[in-house]
């Protein structure tokens, strides 16, 4: 057998490991804390939030206007474009408390912060 | 306007600096304008495919469908710019050398483009089908305010088609002997770059949720988000808080296309007429 053949079935195996780990840790996803916001005429509502620290937020993002938005935070490290009059879920990791800024990337007007306590 | 032309800027810069890459890499082989402008084409039309679809692409996988389809493309685009690495070390020099523009070098020459193609396509549709969103809504908005804007997407789009032009006159200018070594490295380090982001999309999808420690945070050094530190996120991958997964996965990549360079690397005498991939 060659070596790239060898190369072949180690890297085929990494993979494999690789998926079962993803699944694992799927299974043990800590419960998170659920942010509803809606996206309405170009602001978001409510445009502060809350979450207690330590724990995965997860934002459902609302937008009621026709055209796409884009939820988008650098401290948050999150960007999903959510289509007009559709649904966004967006995963954030547990956070240590503080102040995070979110806004539309589509918009600057449109602002909002979440606060962790 | 100055909003849209930066919104729109943003998102098509990196595709720039893709294409003007691989316009750098693909340099001397004939008929790569058909392929990259075809790459270029079928990436900006699943583009407009994907925006106009993005409300039933998010549903998907428990409204994680986006984060999947990011990282699904981003892993083709790694598996494509390695081969094309691992393909040249073999051919490459041999192109680089005499065949460069014998009939048979262009033929081989041809699976390498398509691989670039692809490359192309998916940098376009990734950052296409934002820009085709957010024109699309402003061009429905109503009001005076969505030709301006449209006109400032459309600078915006130019500029980037500018970024494209600079990257690809810039390693132009590096001299042809060096050229093949530069743009090695380079590849390698934007599938490495890919890569840890793909890691990034899945961590958001709650897909891959080990190692995700955060390793430094150096964004008050360089932010991910300034010119600069955009530049370098496309060419080398840089981001100011990588996960220890997005490290590991960096290091992975280029340690594993070093490793395939070197076993697909041709033997002495080959004939390189007759040099066919072992697989």
């Amino acid at each position: 057998m060659s070596p790239s053949m060898n190369m072949v079935r180690n890297l085929s195996l990494a993979a494999i490991c690789a998926v079962a780990t993803v699944q694992a840790a799927f299974a043990i996803a800590q419960d998170a804390t659920e942010i509803q916001v809606t996206y309405s005429k170009g602001q978001f509502q409510p445009s502060e939030l809350r979450a207690p620290a330590d724990r995965p937020v997860v934002f459902r993002v609302k937008n009621l206007d026709p055209a796409a938005m884009e939820f988008e935070s650098d401290s948050l490290r999150v960007e999903k474009v959510v289509a007009g009059k559709a649904d966004g879920v967006v995963n954030v990791r547990a956070l240590k408390p503080g102040r995070y800024e979110f806004h539309d990337d589509f918009n600057d007007q449109a602002r909002g912060v979440l606060n962790v306590q | 306007m100055l909003a849209a032309l930066v919104i729109v800027f943003r998102e098509v810069f990196e595709a720039g600096l893709i294409v003007g890459i691989v316009l750098a890499v693909t340099g001397e082989v004939r008929h790569r304008n058909r392929w990259i402008g075809g790459g270029v084409l079928a990436g900006a039309l699943a583009a407009c495919l994907v925006a106009a679809f993005a409300g039933a692409l998010s549903e998907l996988f428990e409204g994680m469908g986006q984060e999947l389809f990011n990282a699904a493309i981003l892993v083709t685009a790694v598996v494509m710019l390695t081969w094309h690495n691992v393909w040249m070390a073999r051919h490459g020099r041999q192109m680089a050398g005499e065949l460069r523009a014998a009939g048979q070098a262009v033929a081989d020459g041809s699976k390498s483009l398509l691989a670039l193609a692809v490359v192309v396509g998916v940098a376009v549709l990734r950052e296409g089908s934002e820009v085709a969103l957010f024109l699309y809504g402003v061009a429905t908005s109503d009001g005076g305010s969505g030709v301006s804007f449209l006109a400032g997407g459309l600078i915006g789009l130019v500029m980037g088609g500018l970024v494209c032009l600079l990257t690809y006159r810039g390693l132009m200018r590096i001299p042809p002997r060096a050229l093949f070594a530069t743009t090695t490295t380079l590849i390698t380090l934007l599938a490495a770059g890919m890569a840890a982001q793909a890691v990034a999309f899945l961590a958001r999808a709650n897909w891959l949720t080990s190692l995700d420690r955060v390793m430094w945070d150096s964004s008050s050094l360089l932010s991910d988000r300034s010119l600069a530190g955009r530049t370098l996120h496309t060419l080398i991958g840089y981001t100011d808080q990588p996960t220890e997964m997005q490290l590991v996965v960096y290091i992975v990549v280029i340690v594993t296309t070093v490793v395939l360079m070197r076993l697909t690397a041709p033997g002495q005498g080959r004939r390189p007429g007759h040099a066919v991939p072992a697989e």
